[in-house]
Parts: C-alpha cells; structure tokens; sequence
C-alpha cells in the first residue's frame, strides 16, 4: 500500500513490521518523530513490543544490549552527540555479537551546536564493528530497516541504518509499506544461537584474557584476538549473505538488487561522481544536466559502508578516467573518509582512475545543484592527477 | 554455497574451577584451613561449607577437610572473611612460596 509519510516514519513503520520487541531510546533532533512514532505504535497495541524509556543514549544502548542478550529483536534510534554518548556502548554490544538495530538520523556535531544535516557522526562510528547500512530516499529507509533486522540476526553483528537528518527525516515523500504477512515471510522469528538461558547458566564477556583458556567442560575457549578475528571475517563475509538477502527481498517485494552501490548512468561514463545518502540522488539532475552537454558522467550512491564493498566499488570504477568523491564528512587532518576508502579499493586496479574529493554540505550548509555542475564540471574538465587534499564546495568567507 | 556458520566465538563460561584462567598467578595472600578449627573437620558432619558457597572461583571443595585448589584460587579472601568459626588465615604468597623451595 502506497502511503505519503516522513522518513522518520517510515524508519518507525519498519521496525513495527520487523516486530521489535525491545525498543529503548533518548529523543534527539533530527530522530525524535521516529521514537515518537514508535512508542504511539506501542501504546496503540500496533506493535507488541516493550517501549523503554531511558536517561541517555548510553543507556538506550544498555538497554538494548540486556534485551538482546536475553534472546528478545532490539531497536533504538539517535543521532549526532547522542550516537557519540553511545559509543562505549556501541562498542560492547558489536563485541558481544548482538544483532541490534539501529536508525540513525544523520546530523552534524557540535561544537559548535548544530542540529542541521551532515555524515559526521555516523561516520565518527566507521571502526567500531557495526554494519553500515545508507538509505537515499524513504523507500529505502523502511525497505533497509526490514533487511537490517534480517541482516543482523544472519551474522549476529549489529546494523546501523543510517539516513539524512532532515533532508529525508522530516521530508514526505510517497512510498510503498509492505504486507505485514511478507514481511513476515521474509523476516524469520528471532533465534539466537547464544542467550541467556535460565536452563543452561553461564557468563557472557567477563574479562577474556590474551591467552586461549581450557574452559570446566575441557572445550579449549578463544582469547580475546580469537573472538576479534572472527567478528573481522564475520563481517567480511557478511558482503556475501547481504548480497543474498537483497536478492530474497527482491523476490517477495519486488525492490532492491543494489545491495552495495546504487550506479545512475555509470555503464559508458568515463567520470563517475561518488556520495553517500540523498546527495547521490541530487547529483542525478547534474549528471542529466552534463549528459545534455555531451559529457559523459554517471553517479554512484554508496548503500553499504561497513563493511566496505571494496571489491564491487572497484569493479564499477574500474577504467574510468576520473572518480569524484563528494562528502559530507572529513577525517580532520587527512581527507574524507570515503575517499581514502575508495582510494584504498582502487589500488588494486592497473589502470587507475583520477581522484578528486570535496568537502561540502557540512552542519546543513545548502548543497545548490550549481555548486555540484560547477565541481563537476572543472574536475571533469581537467582531471590531471589524483589530489589529497580536498577542495571545499560552498564555503562564503576565507580565512 | 553452503551457509556460513556466524558467531563460532564468542567470550563465555560457565562456573566452575579455572574457568577464569589461571587466575592463581593473581594471587599475593594464600588462604590456610585450621584444620583443629573447621566446622565440618570439628563435627564430622557436612555442615557449614561457608567457604566453598562463597567462593568466586569454585575452588574449594565441598569435602571433610575441604581443600583449596591453588592453581585457580586468586586469593580474594572471601573464604576467609565468611568462616564463622575463623579457621581461614590469609598468609604472604611469597613467604610460602619460599617455605615450599
């Protein structure tokens, strides 16, 4: 059924429909509407699930952590220096292996104070463990809520689904709500191999020592390097079960196939630009813009940015004269953390195309359609050598 | 392709004895049983136990005398601190250790 709705609430309409059972969460601007929405699903008897409020992020995280632990499908939802609150906690519930979810509603972070969009702080995240997970527009947010839960309890590793503060959180846009009844054909009840069993008591991350250890029931237990190799290699191999649960969910809802990278006019373009999030989308009316002058340019949406899709960016990139990476996030004192990413991704290739990065957008500075053609076009123009350090798009004084 | 089997480690334990590691490294005071003092060695009977109820480690034995397994006892003391009858001494880990040469 087609419904005209926030983004926000499309995030809130997908974890009814992935039936949460668990959701604790600190409002904070831009996320508050989707926790607003999730409790008033709760409160309706919508959605069956236990609605916690809490003190901080930190603790909504805690909260998630026991509730995950305890077998039951978690959810909270923050933004900015609430997601940094979290941190600690972010940490513990990746190494712990717990398959929560998480929306967060991209925003810039203080100081100085914003409230207004950029990647920082989704990006501030990147080494943690979680998976990454972007969404472009609404469809995408509720259809990538609904994979993340599935994604989450296939690897057991956490999901981040991460979507543009305003620009999408507080936008209407139409869109498709699936079925309950597919979702639930394509969402299986929650089965966690370990939790905490009554039955079968024990401890779950007290403190692990660096050496391998012979546990009571004489089975020879990892040390802490052990169990953080196999998170690493989980999350290597989770590219692979993402890859088939987009296929599945392609097959019941009829959406989807770009598990990685979303490409726009990508197949004969010898300049491809690169974003993350809603920015890919506005760069299509530049890349039409450019294709009506007889350039030939296409743009790559990243969907997936941890764990990184090295080998799929280097095949779309592969033979392209010119690779432009456009950021709303810096890595401060080197360059946009994407870029080094994609840098990194390409080296592999012989033939490697040029690298260009901006820096744009930050703390929700208007991105204007004719700063894009105008990069674009001076990169496109004279794409010399690959440069390391950014060019900055849209800044009105100079120091 | 053939499912992948996720999460194969993870950190757990279940309690009992040296499930810690080799916790017994930790320690610097060793706990002794006065023999001539211990409720269940005093009455012959399986009564008390104090110190294998409350140690962390599970290392104390539930037997007449009760016994201490040094190589995972980390020497917290809870024993000693539990016994009603005081019959636990915490004594130096090294001046043993050099008794025992």
């Amino acid at each position: 059924m087609h419904i005209i709705e926030s983004g926000n609430v499309a995030a809130a309409t997908g974890v009814m429909l992935s039936r949460a059972q668990v959701i604790a969460a600190y409002p904070i601007t831009p996320q508050t509407p989707l926790t607003e929405k999730l409790s008033e699903f709760v409160e309706s008897g919508q959605l069956g699930a236990q609605y916690i409020p809490v003190e901080s992020e930190h603790s909504a995280m805690a909260v998630c952590i026991a509730a995950s632990t305890a077998g039951t499908r978690a959810f909270t939802a923050t933004s900015a220096n609430g997601l940094l609150y979290m941190n600690e906690q972010l940490h513990w519930a990746v190494g712990a292996r717990l398959p929560i979810v998480m929306c967060v509603a991209n925003r810039g972070i203080g100081a100085p104070w914003t409230v207004w969009n950029d990647h920082q702080d989704s990006m501030a995240q990147r080494d943690v463990g979680w998976i990454q997970l972007y969404a472009n527009d609404h469809q995408q947010i509720i259809d990538t809520v609904i994979k993340a839960f599935r994604l989450a309890q296939t690897v057991s590793i956490p999901v981040m689904v991460c979507y543009d503060g305003y620009l999408l959180s507080h936008t209407y846009m139409p869109f498709d709500r699936p079925e309950q009844s597919e979702v639930d054909r394509f969402l299986p009840a929650f089965a966690p191999k370990h939790f905490l069993d009554p039955q079968n008591p024990g401890n779950f991350n007290t403190v692990t020592l660096p050496d391998v250890r012979q546990g009571v029931d004489g089975v020879m237990e990892p040390g802490y390097i052990e169990i953080r190799h196999n998170l690493h290699q989980d999350l290597r191999a989770a590219l692979e079960s993402y890859e088939e649960i987009d296929r599945d969910f392609v097959k019941h809802f009829g959406r989807g196939g770009t598990p990685f990278v979303e490409e726009y006019r990508c197949d004969d373009a010898r300049f491809v630009a690169v974003a993350i999030g809603s920015l890919s989308y506005q760069l299509r009316d530049v890349i039409d813009i450019m294709r009506e002058d007889g350039i030939a340019i296409g743009v790559m949406g990243v969907q997936m940015y941890r764990p990184f899709p090295d080998q799929a960016i280097a095949r779309a990139l592969s033979g392209k004269e010119c690779v432009v990476v456009l950021e709303k996030a810096l890595s401060y004192g080197n360059q946009g953390p994407l870029y080094g990413d994609i840098k990194s991704a390409l080296y592999r290739l012989a033939d490697r195309p040029v690298l260009h990065n901006y820096i744009l957008g930050l703390g929700g500075r208007e991105i204007k359609t004719q700063q894009l053609l105008d990069a674009l076009s001076e990169s496109c123009s004279e794409p010399k050598a690959i440069e390391d350090t950014p060019r900055w798009i849209g800044l009105k004084l100079q120091e | 392709m053939a499912k992948k089997d996720y999460c194969k480690m993870i950190s757990r334990s279940k309690p009992g004895p040296g499930d810690g590691g080799n916790t017994g490294s930790w320690r610097v005071m060793r706990p002794i049983i006065n023999l001539d003092k211990c409720i269940p060695v005093k009455t012959g009977k399986i009564a008390c136990f104090n110190c294998w109820l409350y140690c962390p480690d599970c290392v104390v034995t539930k037997t007449i005398p009760p016994t201490i397994d040094l190589s995972f006892c980390k020497g917290c003391g809870i024993c000693a601190e539990e016994c009603p009858a005081d019959a636990i001494e915490m004594v130096d880990e090294a001046s043993q250790t050099e008794k025992e040469k």
